[in-house]
């Protein structure tokens, strides 16, 4: 009874709103100036994938609410780093507004100085819907966009945080329960592991550099921290030692034959397919996991965070924002387009369809919002839950995919069997020198 | 007006005279157009290409001349090494392989039978298939629990393999593919040498009793050995600069097993953005593919046709 009054408070409230608006001609002055820049085109770089195409395609209503024309240009992943780099280093970029992977670039972005800083747009009632504020962004969200001197040089739009998928039908023919801890999953993996049948009990990425998504979140579960106070990096002590120690035994005792070439894909086939009881990777594959065309196990995976380490229970978090090119001459309007790709519409649209989960706490806390949620409801309590204790999942540096690369290399060694400490020492040896270039130039 | 009357003058002295006279000004116009094409397109860029590699040049940082630094840091470069070594293993059997199925195919398709026509189409459909595409096929195809590959081994009784995802058979695995694709094109070439000889030879061996294996070794074999070297250069540029499959199926992995030098020159290049590094791969590449190339060249020298017809 009590939230029918407030809705129809509420829809009073925006009759008499839509009213004054109509009476005086201009907009209310709560509002930005949206039509401001109607006629300008602006063109956009997103990355293919659901947070990509999803501003692909509503992007005529911003050009409806606007005025604005938007040309999206949307590229894989990889290609799209690449072509964004190298139009951004010529000084005269093709796109005003680029779509950017926080946990690879933003400190080679922050370093060339290529993003414009969005802070005094943020303060300017003219620019910014009220409802657009830096508090509404998560920590995580803004540990990301904002650089050492606070300054915002782009908006927080997607996360993912890593989470656990488990088969419940393999669960319950074994008798294992839900493993609270690693030592728990990898015991509950040995005894879901049934080869004869092709049945494993863990699976996840072992191809080198993709691994280092998956590493990082046993490194960061037992107690490990990416780099010093001086920015020297500490990927070859005890911490990262016993965490590739339960990687390995997870993937090499418990896992499907060849995962060290397993990626995403290869795992989540397995997954799909009911012949894997375990799997850790980011929460956006839900919708093919829930999917009967593409899945065998619809309705029997059970979702839930990744186990706690014996320093902590983290999940590790990579995020994508949207900013705009410091060389483009179309800042406002490009800065309209932002902040419409990180509304609460766009974010709930996002969260709804299970394609990443808005930084935005204003979407997710919205009880409306999550109702509308088309994934089980144990996917969206993974969510929550892995927000409250995300961790970035990659260190903070111009080198990442180097990285990724070189301790990656390394991890997936010790799938063939090679000594943690011993693989580990020579990738620190190997990438400390290039970390070290980088930091200097 | 003088321009009318040069070429006749060129046509005069064309007859007796050697071609390697000094043309006068009015001529260079004419070179021009290709003059710049060349220019622009061959020398620039790799003129270009040597200046970055005395750089250390990162993109989104300034450059630093540094001489030879990057060529110095080469042979201790343990990926690099072993990508070197990866490209020659991948090279070799991505010639062999499908030279000598090529030419057996070649072999069979040569001889009469019905619906020749419509088999030799069929099997000459991998070589028009793009290869990334085929690559996303092979790749669910080798997947060691779900692809058809295991399921077919199963079938003959034999253990299920790892396939690319095992630094020990990926390599094997990859060319299985590049073979699979590229057969095709070694036997229409080796087709067109086997449709260019003469029958008369093989009358004579047949009246003289020689065996069907004698009249391949020594009639059909040395003559179509042109072709075959046609076919072995062609294979072996694609087979060093082959990319699109191994990047499809492995990205170079699992670990660094797959990496060529073209892969790794990718990562290089536009994944760590060292430019000047690069450049310095690319130089000593294109060595390597010019070694290559001027050993067989080398070899093709010695097999030409002569005069007599035969192979010398």
């Amino acid at each position: 009874m009590k939230d029918t009054l407030v809705s129809r408070r509420a829809v009073l409230a925006g009759t008499a709103a839509a009213g004054a608006l109509g009476l005086c001609g201009f907009p209310a002055r709560a509002e930005p100036q949206w039509k401001k820049y109607a006629g300008t085109t602006i063109e956009a770089n997103l990355i293919k994938g659901p947070r990509g195409e999803l501003l692909q395609k509503y992007a005529s209503e911003f050009t409806d609410l606007t005025g604005i024309k938007v040309e999206s240009e949307v590229i894989p992943e990889q290609q799209q780093r690449q072509k964004a780099v190298i139009e951004l280093t010529s000084g005269r970029p093709s796109f005003d507004v680029i779509h950017v992977s926080y946990h690879v670039q933003k400190r080679q972005f922050e370093k060339a100085g290529w993003l414009a800083d969005l802070s005094a747009f943020m303060k300017d009632p003219n620019l910014t819907a009220p409802d657009l504020t830096v508090d509404d962004f998560s920590a995580g969200g803004l540990q990301f966009a904002r650089n050492d001197k606070g300054e915002m040089h782009s908006l927080p739009w997607s996360v993912d945080y890593f989470i656990l998928y488990w088969n419940k039908e393999l669960f319950a023919k074994k008798g294992v329960t839900l493993p609270k801890t690693f030592d728990e999953m990898a015991v509950a993996a040995e005894k879901l592991n049934d080869p004869a049948n092709g049945i494993y009990g863990f699976t996840g990425r072992g191809l080198r550099n993709a691994n280092m998504t998956l590493w990082t979140n046993f490194f960061l579960n037992y107690g490990g921290e990416f780099l010093d106070d001086k920015g020297n990096i500490l990927t070859d002590g005890p911490e990262a030692i016993e965490a590739t120690k339960m990687y390995q035994r997870l993937l090499t005792r418990t896992a499907p034959p060849g995962v060290a070439g397993f990626n995403w894909m290869e795992s989540m086939a397995s997954l799909t397919q009911g012949r894997a009881a375990m799997w850790i990777d980011g929460v956006g594959w839900a919708p093919p996991i829930e999917d009967p065309n593409a899945s065998r196990v619809v309705g029997k995976i059970g979702y839930a965070l990744v186990p706690a380490g014996p320093k902590g229970q983290y999940s590790a978090a990579y995020g994508d924002g949207v900013g705009i090119a410091q060389a483009s001459t179309k800042k406002e309007a490009a800065y309209l387009y932002c902040q419409w790709a990180v509304s609460k519409t766009m974010g709930a649209r996002l969260l709804q369809s299970g394609g990443g989960v808005p930084f935005r706490n204003s979407v997710l806390n919205d009880d409306a919002v999550r109702k509308g949620v088309k994934m089980p409801p144990e996917w969206l309590d993974s969510v929550i839950g892995s927000a409250k204790i995300s961790k970035l999942g990659l260190p903070v540096i111009v080198p990442v995919a180097e990285f990724r690369d070189i301790v990656g290399a390394a991890v997936t060694a010790t799938l063939s069997g090679a000594d943690p400490a011993t693989e580990l020492k020579k990738a620190h040896e190997q990438f400390r020198p290039i970390l070290e270039r980088s930091e200097k130039s | 007006m003088s321009t009318i009357a040069e070429p006749a003058k060129v046509t005069a002295g064309a007859k007796g005279e050697p071609q390697r006279e000094w043309r006068p000004p009015s001529y260079w116009p004419f070179v021009a157009p290709a003059l710049i094409v060349v220019l622009a397109v061959i020398i620039f860029p790799w003129a270009y290409t040597i200046w970055m590699s005395l750089h250390e040049w990162k993109v989104g940082s300034p450059t630093t001349f540094v001489g030879l630094a990057n060529y110095i840091r080469l042979p201790s470069d343990a990926r690099f090494v072993e990508s070197v070594w990866h490209t020659l293993v991948y090279t070799a059997l991505s010639v062999a392989l499908p030279l000598l199925f090529g030419t057996l195919a070649a072999v069979v398709f040569h001889a009469k039978f019905p619906m020749r026509g419509f088999l030799r189409g069929l099997f000459i459909l991998p070589m028009m298939a793009t290869p990334v595409a085929i690559a996303l096929v092979w790749t669910m195809m080798f997947h060691p629990q779900l692809g058809i590959l295991n399921y077919l081994l199963s079938l003959i009784g034999l253990p299920p393999q790892l396939w690319v995802f095992h630094p020990a058979t990926v390599i094997p695995s990859l060319v299985m593919v590049e073979t699979w694709q590229w057969t095709p094109l070694v036997m229409l070439i080796v087709l067109g040498g086997l449709a260019a000889i003469p029958s008369e030879p093989y009358e004579s061996a047949l009246i003289d009793g020689a065996t069907r294996w004698q009249t391949f070794r020594y009639i059909s074999l040395p003559l179509i050995m042109p072709f075959l070297f046609i076919a072995s250069m062609i294979r072996m540029i694609d087979a060093v600069k082959s990319f699109d499959i191994i990047f499809a199926i492995t990205q170079g992995g699992p670990g660094s097993a797959s990496e060529t030098i073209n892969l790794y020159l990718y990562s290089v290049a536009f994944v760590y953005y060292d430019v000047g590094y690069a450049s310095a791969i690319v130089v000593v590449f294109f060595a390597l593919i010019v070694a290559l190339a001027g050993a067989l060249l080398h070899l093709r020298q010695r097999t030409h046709w002569n005069d007599a017809g035969g192979v010398a």
